[in-house]
């Protein structure tokens, strides 16, 4: 058995930074709160387990939260697939432009999504004659709305990359194009739309801020239960019960995908994408009418949102905009609007940088080929480890920061370092599932040819790896960004008020009385997402220069 | 020198390669012969450290190689399909090992140019591998290897993705170029052909297992089995009361003691003094011979060729003459399932 | 065989190395970009390694917002560093302090109010303290004795009322309600949007207030009708305020909504003298928010000192104009507008904070039965 033990030892030391960071950071937590609900009086009790389960409310709410979510990811993943197309592969003027409105949503606060929907939906707004006000088609609208960037990013940016040539090749066999689409585009896209769906139902299985904004009292989610359940009831058994409940259907839920996925990712023909890209013809009606559609039912609420920063006590104009250097009416907050969008930026940084090389090295090692079953399994259960967290209640973690973080050496209840670290929890997923397909797709003799031309392992890496990662990483660098500055939920359990991020201070300025400071809040949720949007769009026109220098 | 002792790699409990030993001498051309499938590339990969082995050895120049990593062992490999760098202009990856090593911009730019002049591309710097050829690319691959300065080049049926053509006059370039940079290569191939246009020496490979090692020349002469015979691209093989007829007809001394014998198209000649008589059966023309089938009396259908001028016609008789500087003479019997005169 | 282990182990030392290198520098400039903003308030680090613990860790709700020049007054006069913490609503606060109790998260606690603070009294949170030199009028804010008037240090109050759009009533010709009772009135039908108790704190300040008027006992068939009669419940204040109320700037449709006995000055239109909004002062109920010094903390003294000092004139004085709420000290001024037209109920309605604790669980339950049926 010579020289098993050199690569093995390799992957495993590779693998031992992203475990414990996990580790420390969310398995700890949970298990900590899990314990709290599970560990009465030193021993196991789990009759907390059948009661829950049994009460009516829990039924209705675990329900809610599979249909909700499931619908809506489905929906979400129908309506992005046509907009992942023509946004990625078509050419047309303000593409680009329509790209950042999609991400717009992506990064508002949910609670100021919640608002400008309400303002829409309710009886007396402008789409109130729907009915909708307060109704699950409601908080189906929101999800929707929030997630589509994630199908269209992800999925977009496989099939920007995606040679024409084989459909082309199946057209010239005489297959139509639905045909061609259903099976040349689709298999090839797969493994994509399946990530994608993944995290979407994820994203919709947790939503906390939209689905009690919206949902009222009537409809809760899991989310929304264990949050009441923990804050106002402090029931951590049947707390901790749900936090199961979510795990295993997380679980299963990967399982699933990983399953639909494919063992084995196609080896993707990636090509320069210009030649990709054509422009729309009579076949792209229907994606383009569906764009049309999406882009519309986006633009509503962004459109009311803007309207309404627009107007202060003066009538029409930049007033709200005006007051953003100054602390709000009666001085709602500790910091000027201004300087919590330079926390967020800073923060947004932190959390990015930590996301992506966390997610990088995960990405790499789960897309290494493997060796037998036993690393194979190895890697799949590496992967889904790193999507566990988009599936745990952030209010879970959020206390069980506080009671397993009380102790040196992990004496960090109060560092700075832990809001960057929750918010790159949340964007290491997205990452790690932009990566792998990319990392997967490179042909593994591409390293092995470096190797022979005496190419050290990190060399190999540097000339095979980096050039296809390059691209793709700086868009989930952008996604890990834009999550982070909008990131609230664990923001808000952990921000230090001395340095409160934009999110953070759009919620104090909505929750305190007084026009002023509604308008403030609502001004800065437009700063807010057009400067995501910025920063994304930059972020993703970095080139290096010259590759071939590695 | 490379020296392979007892190598063994196993997937998952099936085992692809099989205690394997190979001798390599500095400066020689070792091609592996194998059907696809047979292990062949697999103990390439492990001798260039990209396969971990299950046991055995791996040395050169009497160091041992276990624990030695694979790009630290001066191997270069070429892959079937190239493996070039796709975003990396065809001077970028050429000068890719030279860029490793530090050496200085200019001296790389000139062995550069020389390595591309070498494997006929002189000029083709600023190009990107997707604007060539597969053949064009296989040059870039083999000149990037070589700019590597190997111990040994390992080549992965580095001829095999290109057409037939392509391949005749590639296969000659490739020894050309190998001994005029004096390198020691190992090839592994499913083509005879290439073995006799590249190498010095043949390993024949099957099921994990090597059958015969040797210089061509003792390989050709004397194959082991009608199993080696056939990878070696005997097409037809006569084993007991047809194989002696045919050594008589052919004057060979010991008839006795000819188990089997292995033939080549061109084995049988049309002759008016030859010794055997047949029926054509049919006759393809190609630039040099017309290759002939020809049902043999006690024989069965075999090959056999005819100069252009011959007078040759379907359905008549022939005589044969019996060219035994185109047999091999086997000791034992053929493998059962291709009994006698199995005509490929 | 040595040979080829010791090649391997180094290679994964060096693997390591590498990883451990960059998530260092992930860290690292993770570390860059926080310092740079901590030129106007030090950093804890620093503090930490002190020999002397001049700084003080409070623990608030995120409704936190006291300017950092009172801050820096304490600062100045007791040398004393204040380190603010302020997450999650009164709620959350009270069950974080619970669950870390006996490893407290920080030295004192401001916001806790008397719907919650029970729950953590109980659970023996705080640490008996009671400042020497308070106002006189602090002891009509107190727990009561059995519920932790030892621990508690009363520092405002906030009374939540029915909030009514006066200037929609005149348009409409219709008397506005003046009694909780009124708005199960036909005539109100539909007029009326509350946040809910289960998901907002000044919504369980309203369920307590039914309980305080109908008793523990007729509080259920109250909201049964008051359901009835089309009352919208949101799931926070915010949305209540300024989507649906008739007032709060969203264009809603209900021009009764459930908000603050302060929220009126809110409406004085622009160049207008009167706010167009009034609460109504028989259905409030009172919210008394504590400061108390925690178990186990490391600057007891600091937290002490930070407790007296929030019943000082400038901190007391600070209260209204950034939080909205009413000092306990009634010898400080008010600012004008407040002084004008936000009104303070008499008899605000009360629930005994030992019952709350007894009883709120329960008492949620049914409330999220009877508003979702």
């Amino acid at each position: 058995m010579r020289g098993t033990w050199g690569p093995r030892l390799g992957t495993i030391a590779l693998a031992v930074v992203p475990v414990a960071f996990l580790g420390v950071f969310f398995v700890l937590p949970l298990s900590g709160m899990l314990a709290q609900g599970f560990w009465v009086d030193g021993a196991l009790d789990l009759s907390g387990v059948a009661e829950t389960l049994s009460r009516p409310r829990v039924h209705r709410v675990l329900w809610f939260t599979a249909w909700s979510s499931l619908s809506a990811t489905a929906v979400t993943t129908l309506l992005g697939v046509p907009v992942a197309y023509a946004l990625y592969r078509l050419d047309f003027r303000g593409r680009h432009a329509l790209r950042a409105l999609v991400v717009m949503p992506f990064v508002l606060p949910t609670v100021v999504v919640g608002v400008a929907f309400r303002t829409l939906l309710a009886p007396a707004g402008p789409l109130g004659f729907l009915g909708l006000d307060g109704s699950a088609v409601g908080i189906l609208a929101a999800l929707i709305f929030f997630n589509l960037a994630v199908v269209v990013r992800t999925v977009g940016g496989l099939w920007e990359g995606l040679d024409r040539r084989r459909e082309d090749a199946a057209a010239a066999l005489g297959a139509s194009p639905w045909q061609v689409l259903r099976t040349v585009t689709l298999p090839a896209l797969k493994p994509g739309i399946v990530s994608a769906a993944t995290v979407v139902f994820l994203f919709c299985s947790t939503a906390f801020g939209v689905v009690l904004t919206l949902g009222g009292l009537r409809y809760g989610t899991v989310e929304t239960e264990i949050y009441i359940l923990t804050t106002q009831f402090l029931d951590l058994r049947a707390a901790a019960v749900l936090s199961v409940v979510q795990l295993l259907a997380v679980v299963v839920l990967l399982l699933l995908a990983g399953r639909a996925r494919g063992a084995r990712s196609h080896a993707l023909d990636r090509v320069a994408e210009t030649s990709t890209r054509r422009r729309p013809g009579r076949r792209d009606v229907f994606a383009l009418v569906a764009t049309g559609l999406v882009v519309g039912f986006l633009a509503m609420p962004l459109l009311t949102l803007l309207l309404r920063s627009l107007r202060d006590a003066g009538g029409w104009g930049l007033g709200n905009y005006r007051s953003l250097g100054t602390t709000g009416g009666g001085n709602a907050l500790t910091v000027p609007v201004w300087t919590a969008l330079e926390n967020s930026l800073r923060i947004a940084v932190d959390a990015t940088l930590l996301a992506l090389t966390l997610g990088l090295t995960v990405a790499f090692l789960v897309s290494r080929p493997a060796r037998g079953r036993a690393q194979r399994r190895g890697r799949a259960f590496l992967d889904g480890l790193f999507m566990l967290p988009l599936g745990v209640s952030a209010v879970t973690i959020g206390f069980g920061f506080l009671i397993t973080l009380d102790e040196p050496p992990l004496d960090l209840r109060s560092s700075p370092l832990l809001v960057p670290v929750a918010q790159a929890m949340v964007a290491l997923p997205l990452v790690v599932r932009t990566l792998v397909p990319v990392l997967r797709s490179i042909d593994p003799r591409q390293r092995q040819a470096a190797a022979t031309l005496g190419a050290s392992p990190l060399r190999a890496l540097l000339v095979v790896d980096l050039p296809a990662v390059w691209r793709p990483g700086l868009a989930a660098a952008g996604f890990a960004f834009a999550v982070s500055l909008g990131e609230f939920g664990a923001t808000s359990f952990l921000a230090r008020p001395d340095r409160p991020t934009l999110p953070v201070v759009i919620y104090q300025l909505i929750s305190r009385p007084g026009a002023e400071n509604f308008g403030m809040a609502l001004a800065a949720s437009v700063v807010l997402a057009v400067v995501t949007v910025l920063v994304m769009g930059a972020v993703e026109r970095l080139r290096i220069r010259s590759m071939g220098s590695f | 020198m490379l020296t392979v002792r007892d190598l063994t790699v196993r997937f998952d409990g099936t085992t692809a390669v099989d205690e394997v030993s190979l001798d390599l001498p500095t400066g020689e051309v070792l091609a592996v012969l194998g059907p696809s499938g047979c292990g062949k590339s697999t103990l390439l990969r492990a001798i260039a450290g990209l396969e971990v082995l299950s046991s055995g050895t791996v040395a050169y120049d009497d160091q041992d190689l276990a624990g030695v990593p694979t790009h630290k062992r001066g191997f270069a490999l070429m892959f079937q399909d190239g493996q070039l760098f796709p975003n990396q202009s065809v001077a970028a990856n050429v000068g890719y090992p030279l860029r490793l090593r530090g050496t200085p911009r200019v001296d790389a730019a000139r062995r550069v140019a020389e390595l591309l002049e070498l494997v006929g591309l002189p000029g083709h710097g600023d190009r990107l591998p997707a604007q060539l050829s597969g053949g064009e690319r296989q040059r870039v691959a083999l000149a990037r290897s070589l700019a590597a300065d190997p111990r040994m080049l390992l080549l992965d049926e580095p001829l095999s993705a290109l057409d037939r053509e392509l391949r005749e006059r590639l296969a000659g370039d490739l020894r050309r170029i190998l001994k005029a940079a004096g390198t020691t290569a190992l090839l592994v191939t499913h083509d005879h052909d290439e073995v006799w246009t590249v190498a010095d020496r043949v390993a024949v490979m099957q099921a994990g297992r090597i059958l015969q090692a040797g210089t061509l020349d003792e390989v050709w002469r004397a194959p082991v089995s009608g199993e080696v015979a056939l990878l070696l691209g005997y097409p037809t093989i006569l084993e007991g009361e047809p194989g002696q007829q045919l050594a008589r007809a052919g004057d060979h001394g010991d008839v006795a003691s000819v188990g089997a014998i292995a033939l080549r198209r061109s084995a049988l000649r049309v002759d008016p003094a030859g010794r055997l008589g047949g029926r054509v059966l049919s006759a393809t023309v190609t630039p040099d011979v017309v290759r002939l089938k020809v049902l043999v009396e006690g024989l069965g259908e075999m090959h056999a060729v005819a100069a252009h001028d011959a007078d040759v016609r379907i359905d008549h008789d022939v005589l044969l003459r019996v060219d035994m500087s185109r047999t091999a003479v086997l000791p034992g019997p053929a493998p059962a399932p291709r009994a006698a005169s199995s005509v490929r | 065989m040595s040979n080829t282990s010791l090649t391997g182990r180094r290679r994964t030392v060096r693997l390591a190395s590498v990883t451990l290198l960059s998530l260092g520098l992930a860290l690292g400039s993770t570390a860059c970009s926080l310092g740079g903003s901590t030129s106007e308030s030090k950093g804890t680090a620093e503090e930490e390694g002190a020999p002397e613990n001049t700084q003080v860790v409070l623990a608030t709700h995120e409704s936190w917002s006291v300017p950092d020049k009172v801050l820096a007054e304490f600062t100045r006069e007791t040398g004393y560093e204040v380190e603010v913490q302020a997450s999650g609503d009164a709620g959350a606060l009270t069950n974080k302090l619970v669950l870390t109790q006996g490893s407290p998260i920080a030295d004192v606690v401001y916001g806790v109010d008397n719907t919650f603070a029970s729950r953590a009294v109980e659970e023996g949170v705080f640490e008996d303290y009671e400042p020497q030199d308070a106002p006189a009028s602090v002891g009509d804010f107190e727990m009561p004795d059995d519920a932790g008037a030892a621990a508690l240090t009363p520092v405002d109050f906030g009374d939540v009322c029915v909030n009514v759009d006066d200037a929609w009533f005149e348009d409409q010709g219709v008397e506005p309600p003046r009694t909780l009772e009124d708005l199960t009135e036909p005539r109100y039908r539909d007029l009326f949007v509350t946040p809910g108790a289960t998901t907002s704190s000044p919504g369980l300040a309203f369920l307590l207030a039914t309980i305080a008027e109908f008793g523990e006992d007729g509080w259920q068939e109250y909201w049964t009708e008051l359901m009835s009669n089309g009352t919208r419940v949101t799931a926070g204040w915010t949305d209540a305020y300024t989507v649906d109320f008739t007032a709060g700037g969203g264009g809603g449709d209900r021009p009764i909504v459930l908000s603050y006995a302060s929220s009126p000055p809110f409406t004085i239109p622009e160049g207008g003298e009167e706010p167009t909004t009034s609460a109504l002062l028989d259905t409030c109920f009172r919210q008394v928010e504590y400061a108390g010094v925690l178990d186990g903390a490391a600057n007891p003294d600091g937290a002490r000192a930070l407790v007296d000092f929030m019943l000082s004139e400038s901190f007391q004085e600070a209260l209204p104009e950034n939080m909205y709420v009413f000092p306990v000290d009634d010898s400080v001024e008010l600012p004008d507008v407040w002084a004008r037209w936000a009104k303070v109920p008499e008899k605000p309605l009360n629930v005994d904070p030992s019952t709350i604790a007894e009883n709120r669980d329960a008492w949620l339950t049914t409330w999220g039965e009877i508003t979702t049926r």
